[in-house]
């Protein structure tokens, strides 16, 4: 037991100290922190330069005084040709509204500089608005009931639970869950494969038979992928701090902005929780799963261009889930096919994470995480036996038959 | 010490070790030898407790073997190596770390050695930085720093030059006269003349010839003798008390003779054969090298 931790203790170290790791700790929470204050900078640069709008009305007085001043944007609607008005603007973010006497026609916006999307798509709009109101009023309907009437609709979801109605907002949860999914899969791959060039590396070295004269097989396997997983561990949490860190500093100082930040935060709320003991026990569990096989592949070869042929039916079942994961497992979360995918161990640690905000039933989930549990003992099982003998055979190539040979070899 | 009793290991579709049994004494220096895919390494493998045998039983100064004796062991493989990236005071102590070695005292031992074999600047170093012949001593270090009562070494001097090998091979003359016992695999019959106490010649899995050196050669003389005289070549009949195996010419008025003794004679017959007719320069006994014991013991079988 003391000599797994020395394993363990070395494998966390070395890998810990590479400059590849400290670079992707630090980039990613910086590359966050850059998105987010690009969003804050968007956000904050709403039009601030004041517009004059001249309002050329041939329409015999439809839009006279119709249009609402805003903070920086006042209308005016002068009593002069269009050319005129267009002669006399002062500023050169003024504009001249030229709107012709039969709406059908196109109304024409003239400026010195070109005019921004959203001030035309907000001057259209408006347009649309008055033009509908005075068409009403032509036809004899009064606008001011009509506005009472219509009513502001937003649709707040709401789950009933036993508890009662538990009011969330779902695309905070989906966001969450999602993320999970992803980063499960990647995080399988990334660590999968440093658990297994760890091995080919120790193989190439030939330091394995060293160490395998002090220390048992499985002993130095597991130490590896525990090793290697606590990595992956530290990884996550130093992201997930740093960023928070980092959105903190910055949600400090452009606050009202950030308002959606927060309140995605706060809508998570006991969510959160569950989807992360959720995402924590599937990644764990899926790495030991995965990572056990990586190892076995690892032990089979003799460099890492020979992977490939072992590679393919291990990370066909994961490619598949995850490429189903956004066009299907989204959209269809309780079909017989989600289900399936969500529990069995090959597809489980990315397909339930998919499914968890869609409140999936307790027996699923214990199905899926007692499947899970059993499955890495199964692989970890099968792994260990490859290994202890593959890790000694140099130069020979193996086959799938060689792989099943080695399995039943006794000590 | 080590007692190796009917080892049987058996891989799918060839037999690596049949009914191998052999003792190593206690401070011996022991040599396991035979030719490639005799099954040495499958036996070393046993010893070390990296594979089981499929039958049979080691027993290690009079107990079973079982895993707290690889901490007495210190294993120096054929296939060697060292992690590249590690620094490699670090990566000794990892190692004897796993022999069961504290920290501390692990270091203070490295220490010594690197004094020892003037590797004091090396600590820091990584492998990579390392030529072959200094990766072999860093590696030779560390098969021996936590101290083993028994060292296992497969084919010790490959990849050392010349002098770094003779380095290598006081130091383990040195530890054997401390005490420690010592086996080792290899095919260089010299080294094995020069160091071996007793050896065990395994082929093609079986073991066909074990016991001290001594003892080997002394089964292997055949009475034969090399006689050197000046002058001019004797013709020798029937009526010596030898047969000649081989005559040669040689420079400067010398003749050499290989001659082999009939039943009940001896090497002062020979003489007595000589000195009347010429002036003897030398007789010497000719003893087989373990070269020529092996070859033609491995041979024989074939």
């Amino acid at each position: 037991m003391n000599k797994i931790l020395l394993i363990i203790q070395r494998e966390y170290i070395t890998r810990v100290r590479k400059k590849a790791f400290i670079i992707m700790t630090l980039a990613v929470p910086a590359l966050f922190a850059a998105m987010f204050a690009v969003i804050s900078l968007v956000a904050n640069q709403k039009d601030q330069t004041m517009h004059a709008v001249y309002v050329i009305d041939h329409t015999g007085g439809d839009f006279k005084d119709k249009f609402k001043d805003e903070a920086y944007i006042k209308f005016s609607y002068p009593n002069e040709s269009a050319d005129a008005a267009k002669k006399s603007l002062k500023s050169d973010d003024d504009l001249v509204l030229d709107i012709p006497a039969n709406l059908k026609d196109t109304a024409q916006l003239f400026a010195k500089k070109k005019t921004t999307l959203s001030l035309s798509d907000r001057i259209q709009s408006e347009m649309n608005d008055i033009a509908t109101g005075a068409s009403m009023l032509k036809a004899g309907i009064d606008t001011v009931k009509l506005h009472k009437i219509k009513s502001n609709i937003h649709v707040k979801a709401s789950e009933i639970t036993e508890k009662g109605e538990n009011s969330t907002n779902m695309a905070s949860t989906y966001a969450l869950s999602f993320a999970g999914a992803i980063l499960i899969y990647m995080s399988l791959f990334i660590y999968g494969a440093q658990v297994m060039r760890g091995v080919i590396e120790e193989k190439t070295n030939r330091i394995i038979e060293v160490i395998v004269s002090s220390v048992k097989p499985f002993q130095l396997m597991m130490g590896k992928i525990i090793g290697v997983g606590l990595v992956g561990l530290t990884q996550f949490v130093l992201w997930i701090s740093l960023s928070a860190g980092i959105s903190y500093i910055v949600g400090g100082n452009t606050s009202p902005t950030n308002s959606a930040l927060h309140s995605f935060l706060h809508n998570l709320g006991s969510n959160a929780g569950y989807e992360l003991l959720c995402f924590l026990f599937y990644w764990i569990t899926g790495f030991l799963f995965y990572s056990a096989l990586f190892a076995a592949v690892g032990s089979a070869v003799d460099s890492e261009t020979e992977t490939q042929q072992f590679m393919f039916p291990i990370t066909l079942p994961l490619l598949f889930t995850y490429i189903l994961s956004v066009s299907y497992l989204f959209t269809v979360p309780d079909s017989p096919l989600s289900v399936w995918l969500s529990i069995i161990p090959l597809s489980s640690p990315v397909a339930m994470m998919m499914r968890i905000p869609y409140n999936v039933p307790g027996w699923q989930l214990g199905l899926s995480m007692a499947l899970m549990v059993i499955g890495f003992i199964f692989t970890t099982y099968i792994a260990a036996r490859i290994y202890r003998v593959g890790i000694l055979m140099y130069g020979k190539k193996a086959s799938y038959k060689e792989l099943v040979k080695w399995f039943f070899y006794k000590e | 010490m080590l007692s190796i009793r009917n080892i049987v290991k058996q891989y799918a579709g060839h037999t690596a070790l049949s009914d191998v049994s052999l003792e190593v004494e206690s401070g011996q220096i022991f040599g396991l030898l035979g030719p490639n895919g005799a099954g040495k390494t499958s036996l070393i493998r046993i010893i070390t407790q990296i594979t089981a045998p499929d039958s049979g039983e080691i027993f290690f100064n009079g107990q079973k073997l079982d895993q707290s004796h690889i901490e007495r062991m210190g294993y120096l493989p054929e296939e060697r190596g060292l992690y590249k990236k590690m620094e490699i005071g670090e990566q000794m102590i990892y190692l004897a770390r796993l022999k069961g070695l504290s920290r501390d005292e692990a270091t203070k031992r490295l220490k010594v050695w690197f004094a020892k074999l003037g590797m004091e600047t090396w600590w820091k170093m990584k492998i990579e930085e390392l030529s072959k012949g200094m990766q072999q001593k860093a590696q030779f270090v560390a098969t021996v720093l936590h101290e083993p009562d028994l060292i296992i070494l497969d084919e010790p001097f490959s990849g050392f030059d010349p002098v770094n090998a003779e380095i290598i091979k006081n130091e383990i003359l040195e530890l054997n006269r401390k005490g420690t016992t010592i086996l080792f695999s290899t095919h260089q019959m010299e080294s094995v003349e020069e160091l071996c106490d007793a050896i065990v010649l395994i082929n093609k899995s079986k073991k066909i010839l074990d016991g001290p050196i001594k003892d080997i050669k002394n089964t292997y003389r055949n009475d034969v003798y090399l006689v050197e005289y000046e002058g001019t070549q004797l013709s020798i009949n029937g009526a010596a008390p030898f047969e000649v195996v081989e005559e040669t010419a040689g420079d400067d008025n010398l003749q050499t003779v290989k001659v082999k003794l009939k039943a009940g004679s001896t090497s002062n017959d020979v003489l007595q054969y000589f000195i009347p007719k010429t002036r003897v320069n030398m007789l010497q006994e000719v003893i087989p090298s373990m070269n020529e014991i092996f070859i033609d013991k491995v041979s024989k079988i074939a």
